[in-house]
């Protein structure tokens, strides 16, 4: 077995091993990739394909019948509940993503110089993220609730869920609160591994705290906010249980989401031609989403 | 000698209290105090008597008489078996998949790596909570709908924990494995006896997140079962909590929230340390 051995014996032998731990490798990762082709690679192509289908209520003694690029025209011209579930996501994501990255530093910023109660603090900060979304969601409810909620005691008629116009702005507080503590974990790593000679040639230099954070902290955390954003960006795209607990998308549609509709097309209204190209569109986002920090992340790293 | 002299003057230093520090450490303390309120209100609901729970400003002494009354109206019992089963479940598979594809990725050189790899990456991309459609029709298509099994079977393979694994393995020294190999022990043998132990911290790492995960998850369990028997905590604690009307029994709400919440969380207090290191460990690429 030992490779030094091997590689003296000429070319056909090394090919020869090479498909010996080809069969060893496909062998110790078969069992993944069954699992992953029933779970992950199938699903994708099977949602393609069935986009493509009329298939619903009034299709069931029929069978499915194919529409080409019906459903998706539908949904982008005239699907009034997709496009509001679109935008929903898209506010979602570009307020929870910065709001939450920024937090995310202040605490672990903190969390690491802090010197009373440092294990209290970062506890309290991250709890939100350990907590099943749908007991968040309870937890919330009770809070929003008009009269007797927590905020029914500093204005007994706030109606922040059942008003159009302030429910995903109440849902984005709730959510963000939940995910900082969770962001502020890579963070705290983050700031552990800048090295601390860099501090002190700023310092040296007479750099104010200001000037130290916009110059070395801020830029050597870069890998770890493009890792953060990724995560915070497709989060914003798959956290939708709150929504069976809290609105159910209401009230009009102003909080529902895009997973949260295909759960609604899918399971209440067993349209499951509409549902696909709603996976589709979300299976489309969270791919370009990871390519394009994927592909720009070499480029940008700092290496320490 | 020069270099901790320094290192001591810049800790003075970055240690000086300027009224910009003091808002802000302040501020910091005031948003950690903040962010808690919401599990003190949902426990103090609780705990306190159900008369009083509306009152804000009423002290009680507290009581168990709400997860009496909860505990009777519906079966947490089987609620509580069937989220250990699936964690439990979850993770036993996984901790066997993704050592096999994790040592794969790690030590052998091999046709099609880069390939794999790349497949591998999609379902971090795109993961299972999004493909609920497709995913339950497999599931019933096996005859797997509302059973425990259907719903722990999507997470059976772990993209992440294979690569958290390929990364810890890349960092024990081969030569530990050549000795193996002189001695004659066959690739089993190695793997359990020689890596297994040194991968404990691993498995302790990706255990809490995939738990935390599992013990959590609620739309799919939602989807894949539909009898009371079979029902994880969080989807129990959904329909419970589904099942009041408008002027909610929010004493009844905020106790079988606690029941569902109380074992992780009270593990998190404990092994508070560890659960951060295991989060941060698996951001690390």
């Amino acid at each position: 077995m030992s490779q030094r051995q091997i590689s003296v014996q000429g070319p056909q032998r090394e090919i020869a091993k090479k498909w010996r731990v080809t069969r060893l490798a496909w062998g110790l990762l078969l069992p993944s990739l069954i699992f992953l082709a029933i779970f992950t690679f199938y699903p994708i192509g099977y949602s393609v394909y069935m986009s493509f289908f009329k298939n619903n209520m009034a299709t069931y003694a029929t069978g499915p019948q194919y529409i080409g690029l019906a459903n998706y025209i539908t949904l982008f011209t005239q699907d009034k509940v997709f496009a509001a579930s679109f935008r929903n996501n898209l506010i979602v994501a570009v307020v929870t993503v910065p709001t939450s990255i920024a937090l995310g530093v202040a605490m672990a910023i903190f969390a690491n110089q802090v010197k009373v109660g440092k294990g209290a603090v970062r506890v309290s900060y991250f709890y939100p993220s350990l907590l099943p979304m749908v007991a968040v969601a309870n937890i919330w409810l009770f809070i929003y609730t008009p009269m007797y909620g927590l905020l029914g005691y500093i204005n007994p008629a706030w109606h922040f869920l059942t008003n159009p116009s302030t429910v995903l702005g109440a849902l984005i507080v709730m959510l963000i609160w939940k995910q900082a503590g969770y962001v502020m974990i890579f963070y705290i790593s983050g700031l552990q591994n800048i090295n601390s000679e860099l501090y002190e040639a700023a310092r040296i230099d007479g750099a104010n705290a200001r000037q130290t954070f916009w110059k070395i902290t801020w830029p050597m955390l870069k890998p770890t906010t493009l890792y953060v954003m990724i995560i915070t960006l497709t989060n914003a795209y798959k956290m939708v249980d709150h929504l069976y607990i809290m609105t159910k998308g209401g009230p009009g549609n102003s909080s529902n989401m895009l997973l949260f509709y295909v759960y609604q097309k899918a399971f209440d209204q067993s349209n499951t031609g509409m549902a696909s190209a709603i996976t589709v569109v979300l299976v489309v986002i969270l791919l370009v989403i990871t390519c394009v920090q994927f592909f720009t992340q070499d480029k940008r790293i700092f290496y320490a | 000698m020069m270099m901790r002299l320094q290192k001591n003057r810049l800790q003075a230093a970055s240690w000086k209290w300027t009224p910009g520090k003091v808002i802000g450490y302040a501020f910091m303390y005031l948003f950690a105090l903040v962010c808690l309120i919401p599990l003190i209100w949902m426990v103090r609901t609780a705990f306190i008597p159900q008369e009083h729970a509306l009152n804000l400003f009423k002290v009680a002494a507290p009581t168990l008489d709400n997860f009496v009354r909860i505990w009777n109206a519906a079966s947490w019992s089987t609620y509580y078996i069937n989220t250990f089963i699936i964690v439990g479940g979850v993770l036993l598979m996984q901790f066997i998949t993704i050592t096999m594809a994790g040592y794969a990725f790690a030590r052998l050189e091999f046709y099609g790596k880069n390939t794999l790899f790349v497949l591998f990456l999609t379902q971090i991309m795109i993961a299972a909570d999004v493909l609920i459609l497709p995913n339950y029709n497999t599931i019933s298509g096996m005859g797997l709908a509302n059973t425990l099994l259907g719903t722990m079977m999507p997470f059976f393979a772990s993209a992440m924990g294979t690569f958290l694994m390929r990364q810890t393995i890349k960092t024990i020294p081969f030569e530990i494995e050549e000795a193996a190999t002189i001695d004659g022990c066959s690739l089993f043998n190695m793997i359990m006896r020689i890596y297994l132990p040194m991968l404990v911290p691993c498995y302790i790492a990706h255990g809490l997140i995939a738990a935390s995960y599992q013990w959590n998850n609620f739309l799919w369990p939602l989807i894949v079962i539909n009898s009371v028997s079979k029902r994880p905590l969080t989807v129990g604690l959904a329909i419970f909590a589904m099942s009041y009307e408008t002027g909610a029994q929010w004493s009844d709400v905020c106790a079988a929230t606690f029941l569902t919440v109380a074992p992780l969380l009270i593990l998190f207090f404990i092994f508070q340390k560890r659960f951060i290191e295991s989060f941060a460990y698996s951001g690390i690429k």
